[in-house]
């Protein structure tokens, strides 16, 4: 499977998905869903703002040994869109600069593909702020010279987070590709070895859930108490916390909605189940997202839409704190998905 | 009115029922919450047991609300066939159990 920029598929271009996403998959307004700015107006939220600058989220590059179905950053193999040492010296700056920023997120694609990241990573500690590592897992067995992650990671005090879409292999597998179940098991295993996601371990293993298919992820608390039980007894797996995480109709997952004819009806359950307690507490309020190439967004998901931050620092060469923390939030339909049901974030549910 | 007994946009509506006679859907939604709230069963659970008497009852609504909301609970499209397969032993097992009742019948009216 290739990435849909590999394929040179429609919707590979951003705004395609935008005019997806406004205007209906035939682009006139015959499927006209209420715009996600009135329901902000409504719950009081709009213009949605930055509360603080807690979260420095990087996204290290687009390069993956996975090409999952759901992808809404459409990484794989074939991307080679990736971090300079350059950037990386630009975001070390300002951290340097900005102590509010606690927790330095890395995902991608797979981070660890960086051949800055260990570097990288190094440097984000002796900060002396916490990292968090979005790992798919898989990418531990990928070569040899990533057996040693789980070490690495323990030896920085990285917290993983890591993709896991079911304790099954079914389920895993039609979403990730044949085999990531198996070796994803495999990875967890060698990162419980080194004392991951252990009771009382300050080592943390969180998983993240997200539906296989065109629906809402069920309870984040049931899930949990569900995927230990299963991990444990199938596979003597342990982990601390599940992230339940709605599929946002972004690049691929947005061209499977189109392709397997649920577009309509998942943005209609999406609208159906917004909470605006969910709004009040969205991530990108908190958070900034920055990209391969340096630009600051909202989120990981305007990053890929390519809708840059609303104000005059939209670079990292740029960096504004001050016009930063008091930027608007640039929102559009996508935004639902973190609305829905107990809200949805890289962190799991927000209410 | 339409020609056809059926439509599925009508699951959607049927929190609308309470416009002809409130206090009696308003008890029933409660009702129904807490039925299918966590308990000694888990909601996972209720949702199975849902789907099946669904198919019992033969509702297109509630084979569409509990298929969707089993298959979100994390069951597998074996364990739903399954409980379906439960449900139609039952369906079929009472239709043939009354074949006792016709044999009794008969036996009482044969030489």
């Amino acid at each position: 499977m290739k990435s849909l920029q590999a394929q040179h598929h429609t919707l590979a271009n951003v705004s395609e998905q935008v005019g997806i996403l406004e205007h209906g998959i035939d682009r006139d307004d015959s499927f006209a869903l209420v715009p996600f700015q009135q329901k902000l107006e409504e719950a009081g939220l709009y213009p949605l703002t930055a509360t603080q600058l807690d979260i420095f989220q990087i996204n290290l590059g687009k390069m993956c040994n996975q090409v999952c179905k759901h992808c809404h950053v459409d990484a794989g193999p074939d991307r080679k869109e990736i971090m300079t040492s350059e950037t990386m010296q630009q975001c070390l700056d300002i951290l340097d600069a900005n102590s509010s920023f606690k927790t330095v997120d890395l995902t991608g694609g797979a981070p660890e593909l960086n051949p800055h990241f260990r570097w990288f990573v190094t440097e984000i500690k002796k900060r002396n702020r916490h990292i968090i590592v979005r790992c798919n897992l898989t990418i531990i067995l990928a070569n040899k010279k990533y057996h040693d992650l789980p070490q690495f990671f323990k030896d920085h005090e990285v917290e993983v987070v890591s993709s896991l879409p079911f304790y099954s292999k079914d389920r895993t597998d039609r979403q990730r590709g044949d085999g990531v179940f198996e070796d994803s098991i495999a990875a967890l295993q060698m990162l419980n070895a080194v004392g991951y996601g252990m009771e009382g371990s300050d080592l943390k293993l969180n998983l993240v859930y997200n539906p296989a298919g065109a629906f809402l992820p069920p309870s984040q608390d049931v899930l949990e108490k569900e995927f230990k039980t299963a991990l444990k007894r199938d596979f003597g797996i342990s982990f601390h916390a599940l992230y339940a995480i709605t599929n946002l109709p972004i690049s691929r997952f947005l061209d499977y909605l189109v392709q397997s004819g649920n577009y309509e009806n998942y943005m209609l359950k999406l609208l159906s189940a917004y909470n605006p307690a969910a709004a009040s507490n969205v991530m990108c309020r908190n958070t900034l997202s920055i990209s391969w190439d340096g630009f600051i967004y909202d989120c990981d998901f305007n990053q890929m839409l390519d809708m840059k931050v609303d104000c005059s620092s939209q670079h990292i060469s740029q960096f504004n704190k001050d016009v930063l923390a008091r930027r608007s939030i640039v929102v559009n339909q996508h935004c639902y998905g973190c609305t829905a049901g107990a809200g949805s974030s890289c962190g799991g549910a927000v209410t | 009115m339409a020609n056809h007994y059926y439509d599925a946009a009508d699951l959607g509506k049927f929190g609308n029922i309470g416009e002809f006679q409130k206090p009696m859907a308003d008890k029933f939604f409660a009702w129904y919450g807490e039925v299918f709230a966590e308990g000694e069963l888990t909601a996972r659970e209720k949702s199975l047991v849902a789907l099946a008497v669904a198919h019992a009852v033969q509702c297109p609504y509630c084979i569409d609300a509990y298929s969707s909301d089993a298959y979100e609970k994390g069951w597998s499209e074996g364990q739903m066939m399954e409980a379906i397969h439960v449900a139609s032993a039952i369906k079929g097992g009472a239709a043939l159990v009354h074949g006792v009742q016709m044999m009794n019948k008969v036996k009482g009216i044969a030489m």
